[in-house]
C-alpha cells in the first residue's frame, strides 16, 4: 500500500515545512494507529478500573452499615483507638494504592493523547473556519464546502481550525474527537476514516442562540469516488479563478 | 416575630437562617428552571418554547443560581454561620456587623440574579460566561458580572470573619486538634475563597469592560486572547468545586459520627491529609476544564497528574467516613439516610470523574451529557443531599421542634430514586452517543429521544421528593413536637445549649475538659 514516491515527497515537504508545523508528525512508514479505536480501548480499561474500585467501596460500606446497625437503643459505638502505627498505615498504604492507579492511568492516558496529536504525514489536510452557525471547509485545491466534509476512506484527515466569531467546537462523535475552534488561534484535530459512510458533526462549545442547530456531516467516500469529486470540483474552482490571472495559484 | 429584628440582626444564628431562607428560595427558582429545561428536552423539536434564547436563559439561570445563589451560600453562609460559633463554644462571630453586611449583600446578589427574569435582554451567557460570545450577545452581561461580584464580595468578608472567629474565639480547652471536622472544612473552604474569588472577580469585570467600555482583553483582533478568560475563570471555578465539596463533606462527617456514635476514624488523616491536601492541590488542576481548548502539552501533563492525585486526599476523606461506621452503633434517621446517600452519590460522581481527568479520554467526553451527569453526581446532587441532610440534622436545634420522621424518609427515597434515574441516564447517553450539553434541541441525535424522555420523568420524581422535604420542614417548624436539647445524643458543643439557642448561645461561656472531643460519645 505504501507508495515510495509519495513517501519521499511527503518527507521532503515535511522537511521544508517542518519548523512551521505546530503539531508533531510521524512518518507514513509507521502503522497508522486509529485514535478512535485507542479511545474505545482505554475507555473500557478505565471503566473496569473505576467499576472495581466502586464495587469494593460500596460492598465494604454496605457490610459495615448492616453489621454495625444499632440493636439496643442505648448502644454506643465501640471503635478502638487507632495506634500511631495504624493511623500512619491507614494514610500511607491507601495513598500509595491510589497513586499507583493514578500514575498507571496517567501513563496510558498520555500515550493515547500522543496518538491524538501525532498526525500521520500522509493525510488530507483541510482548513476549517467556523462561524455562527456553520462549518466552512477549504480543501488544498481551493474547493470549499459548507457543513459537509467529504473525505476518502483509508486516509487520515487533518483539520486546521479557526473561528471568525465566537468559540465553536468541531465534534465528530463517531471518531471520538473534538477540539475548540477560536478566533485568533489555530487549533487542529485529526481522525482516521476507514470505511465509507456518513457521520454527524456537531458543535460542542456554547456559541450562541442557535448552538444546537450547528450541525453538519462527514461523508466518507470510496477513494476513487472521492478523487473524481475532488477533481471535478477543483476544475470548477480553477475555471472560476482563471480570469483573475494576478491571483497566485494555491500550491497543491 | 418582628421583621425589623430579623433584618437588622447581628446574631450569627439569625444571619444563618436568613442565608438558609434566601438560598432555599434560590434553589426553588433554579429547580423550576431545571424542570422547564427537562420539559423542553422531553421530545425532539420545540416543545414548551419555540425560542432557543428562552431556553438558554433558563440554562444560564439554573447554573448560576444553583452554584452562586444556593450551594455556596447554603454551605458557607448558612451552615458556617449557624454551626461554627456553636461548635467552638463562642458567643457569636468575631465581627457580627460584618456578618450582617455579608447576608445583606447575599440578598442583593440573589435579587440581581432573579432580575434575569424581569429585564428585556436577560443574560444568556451560561454560568461560565465565555467570551467572545459574552461580549457580543444581546443579553445583559453586566447583570452577570455584577451578580458574581456582589456574591463574591459577600463570600470574601464572610471568609475573613470565620477565619478570625475560629482562630481567636474557641472555648477554653478547645485546641485545634479538637475542632469538629466540619469547622476544619469551613476553614479550608474560606481559605480557598479568599485566594481564588478575586481572580473570578477580575475575569467577570474584564468581560464587562470589553463589552461596554470597548477594551480588548479578550478580543484577538486587537491583541487580546479569548483563552485568558477561560484560564482566569477556571482558576477560581475549579477550587469553587472544593469550596462546595469541603463543607458538604464536613456536614456528612458530623452526621455519620453522630448516628454511628463513633469518633471520626483517623481524624488527623482526614483533617491534615484530606482537607489540607485538597486546599493545596485545588489551585493546580484547572487545565482539565480546557482539555479541548488547544492547551499546550506541558500544561496538560502536569495538571492531568495533579487532577488524578486529587484521588489521594479525597480517598483519605472517604476512608475516614466509611471507617467511622466500623464498630459503630448505627441508626437510620432521615439525616443519616441523606448522609449515606451522599457517600453513595459521591462515590459514583468521584469515580466517573477519573476518565475526565485523563486528557485523551476527555477528547470524546468533554462538553457532553457525560460531564453534566458526572458533575451533578459529584457536586450538585451530593452537595444538595448533604445540605438537606444537614438541615434535617440541625433542624431540632434551630427550631426546637422535630420534623416528621416518616415523611422525611419518604422524601429521601423519592429524591434518591429520581436523581439516579436522571443523572445515571445522563452519563450513559453522553458516553454512548456523545450527546452535547447546552442543547435546546437535538435533531441530529434521534437515538437520544427515549433517554431524554426518561430523564424528564426522573426530574419530576426528584422534584416531588424535594418538595416533600421542604413541606416537612415548614410544618415541623410550625407545629412539630418539642425536640429537646440533644435529640441525637451527640457530645458536640452545639447540642449542649438549649434549643433553639438564645442570643449569646450559652448563659455562661462553655469550657471543655481534657477527655472531651466533639465525637467522644457516651462520655458526658
Amino acid at each position: 500500500m505504501l507508495d515510495d514516491k509519495r513517501t519521499v515527497g511527503a518527507l521532503l515537504a515535511l522537511a521544508a515545512a517542518g519548523p512551521a508545523l505546530a503539531e508533531k508528525t510521524i512518518p507514513t512508514a509507521a502503522r497508522i494507529i486509529d485514535p478512535a479505536a485507542g479511545w474505545d480501548h482505554l475507555w473500557r480499561d478505565v471503566l473496569i478500573d473505576i467499576t472495581v474500585i466502586g464495587i469494593i467501596f460500596a460492598l465494604i460500606t454496605a457490610y459495615l452499615i448492616w453489621k454495625y446497625r444499632r440493636r439496643p437503643d442505648n448502644q454506643q459505638g465501640s471503635a478502638p483507638r487507632l495506634s500511631a502505627a495504624a493511623a500512619i498505615g491507614w494514610v500511607v498504604i491507601p495513598s500509595f494504592v491510589f497513586m499507583a492507579d493514578d500514575f498507571y492511568l496517567a501513563a496510558n492516558g498520555w500515550q493515547l493523547w500522543n496518538t491524538f496529536r501525532e498526525v500521520p504525514a500522509d493525510r488530507l489536510e483541510v482548513q476549517l473556519e467556523s462561524g455562527m452557525y456553520s462549518w466552512d471547509y477549504t480543501y488544498p485545491n481551493g474547493v470549499q464546502t459548507q457543513n459537509e466534509l467529504k473525505v476518502p476512506a483509508g486516509k487520515p484527515v487533518l483539520l486546521r481550525m479557526t473561528s471568525r466569531d465566537t468559540i465553536h467546537n468541531h465534534y465528530i462523535p463517531d471518531f471520538r474527537v473534538k477540539e475548540d475552534s477560536m478566533p485568533g488561534r489555530i487549533t487542529y484535530l485529526w481522525f482516521y476514516p476507514q470505511k465509507p459512510g456518513t457521520h454527524v458533526v456537531t458543535c460542542t462549545e456554547y456559541c450562541g442562540v442557535m448552538h444546537s442547530y450547528m450541525a453538519g456531516q462527514v461523508v466518507v467516500l470510496p477513494p476513487a469516488e472521492y478523487q473524481a469529486w475532488y477533481e471535478a470540483e477543483g476544475a470548477k474552482v480553477k475555471k472560476a479563478a482563471a480570469p483573475a490571472a494576478t491571483l497566485s495559484k494555491t500550491p497543491a | 416575630m418582628n421583621l425589623k429584628e430579623w433584618i437588622f440582626t447581628t446574631d450569627h444564628k439569625r444571619v444563618g437562617i436568613l442565608y438558609l431562607i434566601g438560598s432555599i428560595a434560590a434553589f426553588g427558582v433554579a429547580g423550576i428552571m431545571a424542570l422547564l429545561m427537562r420539559a423542553e428536552l422531553s421530545a425532539i423539536g420545540p416543545t414548551i418554547t419555540a425560542d432557543p434564547t428562552t431556553y438558554n436563559v433558563w440554562l444560564y439561570a439554573h447554573g448560576a443560581i444553583m452554584i452562586l445563589g444556593f450551594q455556596i451560600p447554603a454551605l458557607t453562609g448558612f451552615f458556617a454561620n449557624y454551626c461554627v460559633p456553636l461548635m467552638i463554644g463562642a458567643k457569636d462571630v468575631a465581627f457580627p456587623r460584618v456578618n450582617a453586611l455579608s447576608v445583606w449583600l447575599f440578598y442583593v446578589g440573589v435579587i440581581l440574579a432573579l432580575l434575569t427574569f424581569f429585564i428585556p435582554d436577560p443574560p444568556d451567557v451560561m454560568w461560565t460566561g465565555y467570551p467572545p460570545y459574552s461580549t457580543i450577545t444581546a443579553g445583559n452581561t453586566a447583570l452577570y458580572s455584577l451578580t458574581v461580584l456582589i456574591l463574591g464580595f459577600a463570600s470574601i468578608i464572610g471568609g475573613v470573619n470565620f477565619l478570625t472567629t475560629v482562630a481567636f474565639m474557641r472555648a477554653p480547652g478547645l485546641g485545634w486538634g479538637k475542632l469538629n471536622v466540619f469547622v476544619w472544612c469551613i476553614l479550608g473552604a474560606f481559605v480557598m475563597q479568599l485566594i481564588f474569588v478575586p481572580v473570578l472577580g477580575s475575569a467577570v469585570t474584564l468581560i464587562s469592560l470589553d463589552k461596554y467600555l470597548g477594551t480588548h482583553f479578550f478580543d484577538p483582533a486587537m491583541g487580546g486572547d479569548v483563552l485568558t478568560y477561560q484560564n482566569l475563570f477556571w482558576f477560581y471555578s475549579h477550587p469553587a468545586v472544593y469550596v462546595i465539596f469541603l463543607p458538604f463533606i464536613g456536614v456528612v462527617f458530623e452526621i455519620i459520627a453522630t448516628f454511628a456514635r463513633n469518633p471520626v476514624f483517623n481524624y488527623k488523616a482526614a483533617v491534615y491529609g484530606g482537607i489540607g491536601g485538597i486546599v493545596l492541590i485545588s489551585g493546580e488542576v484547572w487545565i482539565h476544564h480546557l482539555y479541548v481548548s488547544g492547551m499546550p502539552d506541558w500544561l496538560r501533563i502536569g495538571q492531568m497528574v495533579s487532577t488524578l492525585l486529587i484521588s489521594v486526599p479525597v480517598g483519605l476523606l472517604v476512608i475516614s467516613l466509611v471507617g467511622t461506621l466500623y464498630k459503630g452503633a448505627i441508626s437510620f434517621e432521615t439525616p443519616m439516610l441523606y448522609a449515606l446517600g451522599v457517600v453513595f452519590l459521591f462515590l459514583i460522581g468521584g469515580l466517573t470523574g477519573i476518565p475526565l481527568a485523563i486528557t485523551s479520554l476527555t477528547v470524546n467526553l468533554s462538553e457532553t451529557y457525560y460531564v453534566v451527569g458526572h458533575f451533578h453526581y459529584v457536586m450538585a446532587v451530593a452537595g444538595t443531599f448533604a445540605i438537606f441532610g444537614g438541615v434535617y440534622y440541625w433542624f431540632p436545634k434551630m427550631s426546637g421542634r422535630m420534623y416528621n420522621e416518616l415523611w422525611g424518609k419518604i422524601g429521601f427515597w423519592i429524591t434518591f430514586v429520581g436523581v439516579n434515574i436522571v443523572f445515571w441516564t445522563m452519563m450513559d447517553i453522553g458516553a454512548r452517543i456523545g450527546l452535547p450539553r447546552r442543547y435546546y434541541d437535538y435533531a441530529q441525535f434521534p437515538q437520544a429521544a427515549d433517554a431524554q424522555h426518561l430523564m424528564t420523568i426522573g426530574a419530576v420524581i426528584l422534584g416531588v421528593g424535594f418538595v416533600i422535604a421542604l413541606l416537612n420542614w415548614i410544618i415541623g417548624a410550625a407545629k412539630g413536637p418539642k425536640a429537646g436539647d440533644n435529640p441525637w445524643g451527640s457530645p458536640s458543643l452545639e447540642w449542649t445549649t438549649v434549643s433553639p439557642p438564645p442570643h449569646g448561645n450559652w448563659p455562661s461561656p462553655p469550657s471543655v475538659s481534657e477527655e472531651w472531643s466533639p465525637y467522644a460519645h457516651g462520655k458526658r
